[in-house]
């Protein structure tokens, strides 16, 4: 049973602009997931990743016009909009938000807040709903007891595990996760991330982990996507990433990223993304690229395979365009 | 094609800010772009500047001295006099006209009074916090409960009724509201990084408040000032209507007190009762406009309209895509 | 790297403690409840030399961040004592505290709050200048400025002078932010996470700056959560853990073989690039205790993998353990 459970097709998101204009946050982004998957979705500020998954989730505002289709089980919830998507909001797929932490409901026990998906769904009743919140608790770390304090009694880890007690509550398929572990201490991200492993075996749940991290996406992922500017610049498994980058984005990134025990020098990458309000022309990166060329300033490199399962949209893996220049 | 600016610690392609946001240069101020942007505030703000041209250029464009017969008492508007006359013979309109400085004056007065003392009680209050806070605090409380009209007809029996303890009267009166807004947006700025920052150089306090506190509450400030300008134009009124107005001054209050004081009602002369009143309430609504405009353009917040999601649109897949 | 030449170090902290009182409440007060106080910062020894960076490393509640604040004394120590070039300034007030404050130099975590929104760029940078009373005129005050500006990597100047914040990119405003504590031209600079809310391609950057301004002469403390950041910058690493070091030493030294278990532990749970990269994460239970509850004898041995019932009886000594190298010290009974 190797089927994807969800299909992204080239999925594009526009914002309009207060001031007139739009902003093209995701350009065209396509990934597949497979059953059990853990997939990395990696970039930095403004690169569309959250953008994405929210789209996934049809958690976008009324500024945001969409295309492009979502597929679970070969079909697509985006068809049509809100009506579609509402129905495998949280029992198909469920997300963890950034500062989830601070995504509860102060006044609400948390308890009552991680009962609520399953209320919405009809797929609990009174005392089954209590017993089900309970073990949901015990199974990420957190006494069973604890379903009556208020979110401000539990510490910021707490509340994360509370936001993943809640995503699982419908027993989705597929969990998005954004930032999961941003504003959190390493310990308790690698207590959190053992979490998010675990239960993703146990519920034979397919992940996606949205961040700017690539070292939480080398050591939880088995594969991850690239974005920049709303693109997705390279995908592949995580092992070839980081030993056999395709793109110089990918690699620079690497590069940007202290190791603990690595001894080389840590660069930056001068400049800044482009403006996603305007049409882009050429490759988005080329303004920054250290191996810029000649059709990158003119001509949009294609997300093009350059490997078993390996990807990259740049000009330097085509042999016909090295050739060309 | 593109060169890079390489080497270490590169700022960025100088003078490409990316794809932050134009530029604004705010010309003139946060609140003289609110005004520009909303049609409400700039009705409002068109009104009180009509009514203070009129009030300034009041003897060009009064028909008739405020103290001149011209006709027998309680006259009916005509073509001559379109507003009529009141009990004295006297054209109600170059009364509306000349009353227009005195409820003006007051309520700007006043209205600078109780902003400087109230904005100066928030800003302490709020920026030194601990026991300067709670003390100011319950004076703040203190005031806040004396009734103010009979405050102010004691004040006005002790001290006589001139324009200046009018002023003085609503001023203390009504700095209270001011106090505690610009009290509670002081704490919160307050705590910005940019003041520690300030703090940790050993910038004096005088010296960060008025650099970078005041000017992060001046907005607030002068939407609160122009509600009070509202207020206080109506204190005044009722004042006068009292009989505790400057008895030598005309005002719009004087009118109404004079109207009924005269008996204008039994007469059916409406034309000496309505204008006056029509007037201070046409200020009054254009200041509240104006101030309340400012305000909601300061507290984002009260727009909720981002908050709803799922209501996004979709439309079809772009020809061009890669 | 010039990491120091002997001389005596620009900072010098000792036994330093700073606690907060815990508000008893109305209820608290009326049924006599004692008076608490919750040690932050509770007994900690640590210098800075000139061209030396040490980094103070830990996570929430380990009083890092409030160590950093005591040293600027924006909070009172409660006792200990700092000494700047030799000087005691642990209760120096008026002008001893003036001069500090322009020799010691803050830089915030958060780029996007730390300038006034309201002043152009040009404005920031020269306040200090003003609130000190330096510089000359005008014109040697915007000589200055340029020059800080430079000196923070904004070239040329001119395009940064008449900027308002929100048009810089984070990464441009925190160097700003630096440029405003390098006016002064101070001599020690204490950065409290300097890069965390920056993007990764911006980080090194900011902290290769860092770098250069160490070895030009500057004596830096940057407090960090991020060991990675902390092994490649830092000269030496300081580990906290609720409010103690736990463990001292030369950079290289602590990440390759640390002597004390917590700091063990949380190398070995810091993700590698390299998903290749062998790891044997110990990841702890629980969470960091509060520092109101300290464990009695050694605070970390409740979730300490290696403790012994010694353990809690002992509350360990900062000192060299056995195999360390001169300057590598660690508080633990068993290292």
């Amino acid at each position: 049973m190797n089927e994807p459970v969800l299909t992204v097709e080239d999925l594009h998101v526009w914002f309009e602009l207060e001031r007139g204009g739009e902003l093209h946050a995701v350009q065209g982004v396509s990934f597949e997931l497979r059953p059990g998957e853990r997939f990395g979705l990696v970039g930095e500020s403004g690169c569309g990743k959250t953008t994405t998954i929210l789209a996934l989730m049809g958690l976008l505002p009324s500024s945001a016009s969409v295309a492009g289709r979502v597929l679970l089980d070969g079909e697509d919830v985006l068809a049509r909009g809100e009506q579609s998507v509402s129905p495998h909001r949280w029992t198909d797929i469920a997300m963890v938000f950034q500062g989830a932490m601070n995504a509860f409901n102060p006044v609400k026990r948390i308890g009552d807040q991680i009962a609520e998906p399953m209320k919405l769904h009809g797929l609990a009743e009174g005392r089954s709903t209590r017993q089900r919140v309970g073990e949901l608790l015990e199974r990420v770390g957190i006494p069973a007891a604890r379903a009556s304090s208020y979110p401000h009694e539990f510490s910021g880890g707490m509340r994360q595990r509370a936001a993943l007690a809640m995503a699982l509550a419908c027993k989705p398929r597929v969990l998005l996760a954004d930032e999961p572990t941003t504003a959190l201490d390493v310990m308790v991200q690698a207590q959190i991330l053992q979490l998010l492993a675990e239960l993703a075996d146990d519920f034979g749940l397919s992940l996606v982990l949205v961040t700017h991290d690539l070292p939480i996406v080398a050591q939880v992922c088995e594969r991850a996507a690239v974005m920049y500017a709303g693109e997705i610049v390279e995908t592949g498994s995580t092992d070839s990433l980081y030993h056999d980058p395709k793109h110089p984005y990918t690699r620079l990134l690497f590069s940007a990223t202290p190791d603990l025990y690595g001894e080389e020098d840590v660069v930056s990458i001068p400049g800044t993304p482009p403006r996603l309000d305007r049409e882009l022309v050429g490759c988005p990166f080329a303004p920054r690229c250290d191996r810029v060329f000649e059709p990158c300033a003119s001509i949009a490199p294609p997300l093009r395979p350059t490997g078993a399962g390996h990807a990259a949209a740049c000009h330097l893996n085509d042999p016909v365009m090295r050739v060309a220049s | 094609m593109s060169t890079i600016a390489s080497g270490p610690g590169a700022a960025g392609a100088p003078g490409d800010p990316g794809d932050l946001p134009q530029a604004r240069r705010r010309r003139g101020g946060v609140v003289w772009s609110i005004v520009r942007s909303r049609p409400q505030a700039a009705i409002a703000g068109n009104i009180l500047l009509v009514t203070i041209l009129v009030a300034i250029f009041a003897p060009f464009l009064a028909p008739y001295g405020p103290r001149e017969k011209v006709g027998p008492p309680f006259a009916p508007p005509s073509a001559e006099f379109p507003l009529g006359l009141d009990d004295g013979g006297i054209d109600i309109l170059s009364l509306i006209i000349y009353g227009s400085r005195v409820s003006l004056v007051v309520g700007f007065a006043a209205a600078a009074v109780a902003m400087l003392i109230g904005g100066a009680v928030g800003i302490i209050s709020g920026y030194f916090g601990g026991k300067t806070d709670i003390t100011l605090m319950r004076i703040t409380d203190y005031f806040l409960v004396i009734p103010d009209v009979p405050l102010m007809i004691v004040i006005a029996a002790i001290w006589g009724r001139s324009l200046t303890n009018i002023i003085i009267i609503i001023g203390v009166i009504y700095w209270t509201g001011t106090a505690r807004i610009i009290r509670a947006q002081v704490k919160s700025v307050r705590e910005r990084v940019y003041i520690r920052r300030a703090q940790a150089l050993g910038a004096s306090d005088s010296r960060i408040i008025f650099r970078h506190v005041l000017p992060q509450v001046a907005p607030l400030l002068v939407a609160n000032t122009v509600l009070t300008v509202a207020v206080a134009i109506f204190a005044e009124t009722a004042l006068a209507f009292l009989g505790l107005g400057d008895p030598s001054l005309v005002s719009w209050g004087r009118m109404i007190e004079n109207a009924f004081v005269s008996n204008a009602i039994s007469v059916d002369a409406w034309w000496a009762i309505a204008p006056p009143g029509i007037a201070v309430a046409v200020v009054i609504l254009a200041c509240t406009l104006l101030g309340t405009a400012i305000e909601d353009a300061l507290n984002p917040r009260l727009r909720v309209g981002h908050l709803s999601v799922r209501r996004f649109r979709l439309r079809p897949v772009p020809k061009d895509a890669a | 790297m010039t990491s120091g030449n002997g001389s005596a170090p620009l900072l010098e902290v000792e036994d330093l403690v700073t606690s907060f009182p815990v508000p008893r409440g109305v209820v608290g007060t009326i049924r006599g409840r004692p008076k608490l106080a919750v040690e932050a910062v509770a007994g900690v020894s640590f210098s800075v030399r000139k061209g030396e960076m040490l980094a103070l490393v830990g996570e929430s509640g380990s009083g890092k961040t409030t160590t950093a604040q005591t040293i600027l004394r924006l909070v009172k120590p409660e006792s200990g004592a700092i000494r700047f070039r030799g000087e005691e300034i642990t209760n120096a007030s008026g002008r001893g505290l003036r001069s500090l404050r322009r020799h010691v130099q803050l830089i915030f975590q958060d780029p996007y709050e730390s300038l006034d929104p309201r002043f152009r760029v040009r404005a920031t940078v020269e306040e200090p200048l003003l609130v000190h009373g330096e510089g000359g005129g005008a014109r040697e005050r915007q000589r200055r400025v340029r020059e800080a500006l430079v000196r923070a990597g904004l070239t040329p100047p001119e395009l940064f002078l008449d900027r308002y914040p929100h048009e810089l990119s984070g990464g441009q405003r925190q160097r700003v932010a630096i440029a405003a504590s390098l006016v002064l031209d101070p001599e020690l600079l204490v950065a409290d996470e300097p890069v965390s809310m920056l993007d990764v391609s911006v980080r090194a950057g900011i902290l290769t700056l860092l770098d250069e301004l160490r070895s030009s002469g500057l004596g830096i403390l940057m407090i960090t959560h991020d060991l990675s950041t902390a092994a490649h910058y830092a000269d030496r690493i300081a580990v906290m853990y609720l409010g103690r070091i736990v463990e001292e030493g030369p950079a290289r030294d602590v990440i390759t073989s640390p002597k004390h278990p917590y700091t063990r532990a949380l190398l070995s749970v810091v993700p590698q690039r390299d998903p290749r990269a062998a790891a044997t994460p110990q990841i702890l239970t629980g969470e960091t205790p509060n520092p109101i509850a300290v464990p009695v004898g050694c605070r970390f041995h409740p979730r300490c993998p290696i403790a012994i019932p010694e353990c809690r009886d002992v509350d360990p000594e900062l000192r060299v353990p056995a195999g360390a190298r001169a300057g590598h010290l660690a508080a633990c009974i068993r290292a």
